[in-house]
């Protein structure tokens, strides 16, 4: 009974979504301010009822009702409580509902917070995430419906794949999905202004935080994703440019162009179709993504149940929702360019450098993970595209953004000294010169030309970054206007760029790998530290057996620490898991993965010294914090009256 | 019965055949190396660039797969016996085309593919002198003081 | 004029790809023998390791090489087809046993039936990899002057058989049943 009020109540949560998708959009065009009040109303009652769904979907997983099949598919009774509960995103239906339930939220979000925009405007942008909530909702109900029933209903569920049995997997759909479909609201704000026919400093202004949210979770998700695949595969790798990586990557890259190219718009109001093609761009990336991972055209380890009508459908809905909004560019887009001149050294000139590189990247990557695709298409054959096209592809458009990076955050607006630039940037420049030859050598001893480019980069954009805010500490005597919390963030999420690339460049580079076939007493050297592996026992737990090696890692004759990685077989689904044991620390990781059972005592055991690797994962955290700070500047936060907003606005020209 | 629905069948067909090996696990070693250290990088970097067939996520040297690990000992007899980095490729692609490499092949049908980044880069220089001229010329129109 | 419609452009070739590329399928890879000379090997028989099977057993008249194993289960759902077509078709089939058992592989033929002229014995799975197999099983169509004509992966089906294996049958060999 309780499944099928799941369903009816997302059948609702479509008829209010249909009405939001329509009445405001058309009142707005005829000016019907009655007609344009449904918006925030049918969001909320939309967000009720799916809700409603995502809950009821939650408690057929917690009660174990096998009736279900979706539950009966990811699910078992021995699963611990808090697996049952990401277990209803561990399959494709779920994760819709997900999808849906993170888009109602942040429609609600925009629908609370756009009281200061014109009604007008927020009864376009709210029509527009109803559009696209009315694709989901028609895609879920008529392909994936979450809550179809098992009859008879099984005895016990297939369990979730053990996989995602990980706090760390439970984390990374949710905040992943709240930055892939929060890339909806920028484009909401995109298509809003290209129905009105026009967009200003004020626009950007509005659209800038949410964006810089909506890359914050993006920024956590991929870098949790990643660090997840790090410890959880036994493997050691951190990415592996699959396709479904790369779905997520490419709306990042675009996102972080986005944010750059609404700096340009919102201080000097050009660049809007810049801006207003990034917008559609990176939601339509996100949409991508989403169509490349259930639709089967590609290969990839992230691939659900592939099913080519699903595909159909989502790629009508790509078509329609990206398609419609890039028609919509295509004719409205020219009469938004707006004059405003600029020197070609100056801010302007290297945030629009920024963007250029970034979408070189975008596209280069699309290029490849497409290209076999391609290829097939035209009966030209099959090919691979791996990491070895895209590690070296993707340097082409990285290091010169890297080395401009460092300079174009100290850029001015409209006209830049380059003197006094070179000036200022003298010191850090032969900082990073420095350590990036002085690091490897010193520390590593050895050092090849790629290394010495990446610490040197890596160390030019931290101190670049942290420059201004240093010297302002340091020099108290001269105060001036205060940093803005949008400066810190600036920085902050600059110098985290940095920290990942020094992560990547170190760990690269230093990092050591052995795969040794070890019997009890049998000692590894590596790196300086000594590991002895000590054999296995048997474990139990909660819904798996395992084997669990013990070896004792020793520096200098001292025991450091024991590291207990396990071979486990999940009961019911009976697939060899490795769970990696890891010490871990910003200096270095020391990973020990068992593999297989050699015989008489013996096993081979995967150990691995992986140098500054936390710099990665730490990397993407400082650069998601920067987007914290940033987005919640004063001059976004709402203004109490008038006086404050002029105030506000005075402080953002003066220091933006 | 459509072409569509024929491919399909045919695409699960091969789908449960080969997914008859669970693609879970990493292959953890050891396997015999090659007592000299620059033959067993060169083997260990070229394993890491061949796509298992069975596994098609993985590369073979990561693969748990039994073709995974028979590909493997393949390549190193054939370096054993003194084959060239091009002549064990050359023996995988006749074999299985070049779908089994992850890095590409440079050949007429993927000189887009290696001419994209730096025609992308081409084009990308191209619109920022466009725009950094125009802008230019409306910054000089304005009479900026040049700072 | 022409830059704000390039978007929608590249979007529209792109969305015409992906509809394609739903009819595709990613990981079917085609062989890279066909129209090329069977290749060459000799394998001890499985059912006398004394007595050995080379290629030259291809080439001299229209055949089919199919490589089976115990362990896999769509071979079994192909058995029965394979010891129908062994009867009727007139081309004879020769078997490559994948990295079997041979006494399990002995018995699975004993308790099935035998659709095989002679089944080569690959142990260690090198042969095999010189056919380019990677999914047990695969049915190569070797032709009279010993090139291979066609490779189908996955069970062979009657629908199969008749849409790619006749046609190509009675090119080669001039009628279908072969004479």
């Amino acid at each position: 009974m309780i499944p099928e009020l799941g369903q009816f109540a997302l059948i609702l949560a479509l008829g209010l979504a249909l009405i939001q998708a329509s009445v405001p959009l058309i009142g707005a065009t005829i000016g019907r301010s009655d007609w344009t009040a449904f918006a925030r109303p049918m969001a909320a009652g939309q967000f009720v009822f799916v809700a409603a769904a995502f809950v009821i979907l939650a408690q057929s997983f917690l009660s174990d009702d096998f009736s279900v099949r979706y539950v009966a598919m990811h699910s078992n009774s021995a699963l611990p409580a808090a697996y049952k509960l990401a277990a209803v995103w561990g399959g494709h239906e779920g994760s819709l509902l997900l999808w849906l339930m993170i888009l109602a939220t942040w429609t609600l979000a925009v629908a609370f917070a756009s009281r200061s925009l014109p009604d007008l405007y927020a009864a376009r942008v709210i029509g527009v995430l109803g559009i696209v909530s009315v694709g989901m909702l028609s895609f879920t109900l008529l392909t994936s419906n979450p809550f179809d029933r098992l009859l008879p209903a099984a005895l016990d569920g297939n369990d979730l794949n053990p996989l995602l049995q990980d706090p760390g997997l439970v984390m990374h759909p949710p905040i992943l999905y709240s930055g892939y479909v929060g890339l909806a609201v920028p484009f909401a704000f995109a298509v809003a202004a290209l129905l009105s026919g026009s967009l200003d400093k004020n626009w950007a202004r509005w659209t800038r935080p949410w964006t810089i949210t909506a890359w914050m979770f993006l920024t956590v998700g991929i870098a949790l994703g990643s660090w997840w695949a790090y410890y959880e595969l036994g493997w050691g790798g951190w990415w592996f440019w699959d396709p479904v990586e790369n779905a997520s990557f490419m709306p990042w890259l675009a996102a972080t162009a986005l944010i750059h190219s609404l700096a340009v718009t919102e201080r000097r109001g050009i660049f809007k179709s810049w801006t207003v093609l990034l917008a559609i761009a990176a939601f339509s990336l996100s949409l991508l993504g989403t169509f490349l991972v259930r639709s089967g055209v590609l290969i990839s380890v992230h691939a659900f149940a592939s099913d080519p009508s699903r595909g159909i459908f989502i790629l009508l809905l790509l078509s329609v929702i990206s398609g419609g909004a890039l028609l919509l560019y295509a004719a409205r887009a020219r009469r938004m360019e707006s004059e405003g001149g600029f020197r070609l050294v100056s801010r302007e000139s290297f945030l629009l450098l920024n963007n250029i590189l970034l979408l070189v990247a975008t596209a280069a990557v699309l290029f490849g993970t497409l290209y076999p695709l391609f290829l097939d298409a035209l009966g030209l054959g099959k090919i691979s595209v791996g990491p070895p096209y895209f590690k070296t592809v993707f340097l082409i458009p990285m290091l010169p953004l890297l080395l401009l990076l460092g300079v174009g955050m100290h850029a001015t607006w409209l006209s830049t000294n380059s003197q006094r630039l070179a000036q200022k940037l003298s010191a850090a420049a032969v900082i990073a010169m420095l350590a990036g030859i002085l690091l490897p050598l010193i520390v590593y001893r050895s050092a090849s030309v790629m290394t010495i480019l990446g610490v040197a980069l890596g160390a030019w954009v931290i101190v670049s970054a942290l420059w201004d805010p240093v010297s302002r500490i340091v020099r108290r005597d001269a105060p001036g206007v205060p940093l803005t919390r949008a400066q810190w963030g600036m920085s902050t999420a600059h110098a985290g760029v940095g920290l990942f690339v020094l992560g990547v460049t170190v760990t690269s580079s230093f990092g050591i790998e052995s795969d040794q076939s070890m019997r009890e007493g049998d000692t590894l050297e590596m790196a300086g530290y000594e590991f002895q592996f000590r054999g296995t026992r048997n474990v139990d737990g909660v819904n798996y057996e395992a084997v669990e090696g013990e070896v004792e890692v020793r520096r200098d004759g001292r025991l450091l620490t024991i590291l207990s990685p396990q071979k486990r077989v999940y009961r019911v689904q009976r697939n060899p898991m490795t769970e990696a044991a890891i010490d871990p620390q910003l200096r270095r990781d020391l990973f020990v993965a068992l593999g297989e059972p050699l015989g008489a005592g013996a096993w081979s055991v995967r150990i691995q010294y992986k140098p500054f690797i936390r710099f990665i994962w730490l990397g993407a955290l400082v650069m998601a914090f920067g987007g914290i700070l940033a987005a919640t500047d004063r001059r976004y936060r709402a203004a109490k009256d008038v006086r404050t907003m002029a105030r506000t606005a005075r402080q953002a020209t003066e220091s933006a | 019965m459509s072409i569509g629905r024929l491919l399909r069948g045919l695409r699960q067909l091969t789908l449960a055949t080969l997914a008859s090996w669970s693609c879970v696990g990493w292959a953890i070693g050891p396997e015999p190396g090659f007592e000299n250290p620059a033959l067993e990088s060169e083997y260990q970097a070229l394993i890491r660039e061949v796509r298992c067939l069975v596994c098609q996520n993985q590369t073979i040297a990561d693969s748990t797969a039994p073709l995974a690990a028979d590909l493997r000992r393949e390549i190193r007899d054939l370096m054993a016996d003194g084959a060239s980095r091009a002549e064990v490729v050359r023996f995988l692609v006749d074999r299985y085309g070049d779908f089994v490499l992850y890095r590409p092949p440079l050949k007429p049908s993927t000189w887009a593919l290696w001419g994209a980044p730096i025609f992308l880069c081409a084009v990308g220089l191209l619109v920022f002198v466009r725009v950094v001229r125009s802008r230019l010329q409306q910054s000089m129109d304005d009479e900026l003081p040049s700072q | 004029m022409w830059r704000y419609l390039l978007p929608i452009a590249l979007f529209a070739i792109l969305a015409g790809f992906f509809a394609r590329g739903l009819n595709l399928n990613p990981g079917y890879v085609p062989s890279p023998l066909i129209g090329k000379p069977a290749p060459r090997f000799e394998l001890p028989a499985l059912k006398d390791p004394a007595e050995s099977i080379g290629s030259d057993v291809l080439g001299k008249e229209t055949a089919l090489f199919n490589v089976w194993a115990t362990w896999c289960v769509g071979c079994r759902q192909e058995h029965a087809f394979l010891n129908e077509i062994a009867k009727s078709s007139g081309v004879p089939i020769y078997g490559l046993n994948w990295k079997d058992n041979r006494a399990s592989a002995l018995s699975w033929l004993a308790t099935l039936g035998d659709p095989y002229v002679a089944s080569a014995f690959d142990e260690i799975g090198e042969v095999a990899i010189d056919w380019g197999v990677y999914g047990a099983p695969e049915t190569f169509l070797v032709g009279r002057n010993g090139t291979v004509l066609f490779k189908h992966i996955a069970p062979l089906t009657p629908e199969v058989w008749q849409r790619e294996f006749i046609p190509r049958i009675q090119a080669d060999c001039g009628a279908y049943p072969c004479p």
